[in-house]
């Protein structure tokens, strides 16, 4: 177990009507790389916001290398945040963004101009510093936002769903480096996502929200293997949920074995076939009317709409999960 | 579908019609050598001459700049103050309050003017230019609040926060971030509020001294002895620097826009 640098202790938070944070604890280690994963809605921006001093909570606390900064204003925390929009100052070239922390600070302007060059190199856009946000694309707005908050040397990192608005291969690209940096640096990141890949790609604990609790904490293999809720199984696994004796378990969609010959437990009606991202699904429907979808590489499935059909899996496959 | 409609055409030749044959009227007869309206008799600069050696005139731009000048930094200050805060409240009474603050617009002037007179009377306060640039200074509020009000509506809030989150203190933020982002917005809403102030003439006969004339009164008042070419010069000049001020206005904004993300 490292330092641990950041914890939040039951915070709590409402808007008017709708309570947005019931209630939610987290210990974040010096040089992690955490997941807020969650569907929108679910709270995680609130907490960023919250960590980032941007929003008060109505309860709890926040602690901060062991200091309590709950109230605190976002100007006096050392943490940096890289916003969904980007948020780069449109009147000011890309060096002049990355330097405003610094400048703030009032770091010597010969080591401003050090540090700047030295984080632009970083991100790959040393030949950008005197370009305007607006001339640059989308990619590389997104790599000086994170330029401009690293260069602070924050102790917590967060990042609000960073790679949100780039293409699927940029994406892809981004994690990979974004994950690279962030192990050089040996800056905490505290990562927000509604994409369950980029979260098991990157991290090194997810924490799954939903409405406003987190459901469960591990790392991708606990949260992907071993769910403990029905919620985190559908939302990271894409399982199925079966219901069998008031009971609940997970099966995720690769470990459904169906076939026309074969002889497993249950019995099915095929109610929709598909192909999608090298996939097929089938869909089938138990005669209690529990759906159950099965996935295979490639397209061949020997059975059509409309088939009767045995399924099962094997005993490990079915994880007990709560509601 | 092809669109066959003959109404903008229509319209533009009403617009020509009613808007601008009388403007190229004034501003043609101003170069007319004669002195009658009616009748043509030759080019001449006579006219210009004679407005330029003018002192009353020369007394009357002076004013009417001062004027203008104030009111639209006070205004502008006002106004941009108004509207950076009232982007900031979540009151539940926000909406009428952006209501009052803009309505002064659509309160027709004549009755404004009474408002000024009768309050700076019950203040037992002199007219003069004083009471002029508090009138002016109140209906250019308005236009410079809507204009920056307008530019912050389309400002992602996450750029305060961001200066915030890099250590900026809100009065830093403000300066650093805010003011650059909307200047362009209050400078076009101070042009605005200048074309505005530069040709009230209702407004400001309600509230202005015996020793104060601005421009525009001072051509309403000359109209009494019937229309002379000087003041159809004077006119032009006036209108010359209306559209100026507008076109410089409009020019602004369209700059600015293109410099957004």
């Amino acid at each position: 177990m490292g330092e641990i640098i950041l914890s939040l202790k039951n915070i709590k938070k409402r808007f008017g009507e709708t309570e947005v944070l019931k209630g939610i604890s987290l210990d974040v280690e010096q040089g992690e790389f955490i997941t807020l994963l969650g569907s929108s809605g679910c709270g995680k921006t609130t907490t960023l916001r919250i960590i980032a001093g941007l929003e008060e909570p109505d309860q709890g606390q926040v602690i901060l290398e062991g200091r309590d900064v709950t109230k605190l204003e976002p100007h006096k925390r050392n943490v940096n945040t890289v916003f969904q929009s980007y948020a780069l100052f449109p009147h000011m070239d890309v060096a002049s963004n990355v330097a405003y922390g610094l400048k703030i600070r009032k770091v010597p302007k010969t080591e401003q101009k050090k540090k700047v060059e030295d984080v632009l190199n970083l991100v790959q856009l040393g030949e950008y510093g005197k370009r305007y946000p607006s001339e640059l694309s989308g990619g590389q707005r997104q790599r000086v936002a994170i330029a401009r908050a690293i260069v602070n040397n924050p102790r917590v990192l967060l990042l609000d769903e960073p790679l949100g608005a780039l293409d699927l291969q940029l994406r892809r690209q981004m994690q990979i480096e974004l994950k690279r940096l962030q192990k050089r640096l040996g800056i905490t990141f505290i990562y927000i996502t509604h994409d369950q890949e980029e979260a098991i790609n990157m991290s090194d604990r997810i924490v799954v929200m939903n409405q406003g609790i987190f459901e469960q904490m591990g790392t991708p293999d606990e949260v992907y293997n071993h769910p403990l809720t029905s919620y985190v199984a559908r939302f990271v696994g894409s399982a199925n949920i079966f219901h069998r004796d008031g009971k609940a378990y997970a099966i995720r969609s690769e470990h459904v074995l169906f076939s026309k010959e074969e002889t497993y437990p249950y019995r099915g009606v095929v109610k929709e076939k598909s192909f999608a991202g090298g996939q097929l699904r089938v869909l089938m429907q138990l005669p209690d009317g529990q759906e159950i979808t099965a996935s295979r590489h490639g397209i061949d499935a020997q059975v059509a709409e409309g088939d009767t059909v045995c399924l099962g899996w094997e005993p490990d496959h079915a994880v007990p999960v709560r509601e | 579908m092809k669109n066959k409609t003959k109404l903008p055409g229509i319209f533009l030749g009403i617009v020509l019609v009613v808007m601008y044959l009388p403007i190229l009227m004034v501003v043609l007869y101003s170069f007319n050598e004669g002195k009658l309206i009616a009748s043509w008799k030759g080019f001449s600069l006579d006219w210009y001459v004679q407005l330029f050696q003018d002192e009353e005139i020369w007394e009357a731009v002076k004013n009417s700049l001062i004027l203008g000048l104030l009111s639209c930094f006070s205004a502008a200050i006002m106004g941009t103050l108004g509207a950076v805060g009232m982007a900031r409240v979540k009151w539940r009474t926000k909406g009428a309050v952006e209501y009052i603050s803009t309505i002064p617009i659509m309160i027709p002037e004549i009755i404004l003017g009474m408002v000024f007179l009768t309050f700076f009377h019950l203040l037992n306060l002199p007219n003069g230019m004083v009471t002029l640039v508090i009138a002016h200074t109140a209906f250019c509020i308005p236009y410079i609040y809507m204009m920056v009000k307008a530019r912050l509506v389309g400002m992602d809030k996450a750029l305060e926060e961001a200066a915030q989150d890099l250590g900026a203190t809100p009065v830093r933020t403000f300066f650093d971030i805010t003011l650059p982002l909307i200047l362009p917005a209050v400078a076009s809403g101070c042009l605005l509020a200048f074309a505005m102030s530069w040709d009230d003439v209702i407004i400001s006969i309600f509230v202005t001294g015996p020793r104060v004339t601005t421009l525009p009164i001072k051509i309403y008042t000359q109209m009494k002895t019937g229309v002379t070419p000087e003041i159809n010069a004077l006119c032009t000049v006036m209108l010359g620097v209306t559209v100026l001020v507008l076109t410089l206005s409009g020019f602004i904004q369209k700059r600015f826009q293109k410099k957004q993300l």
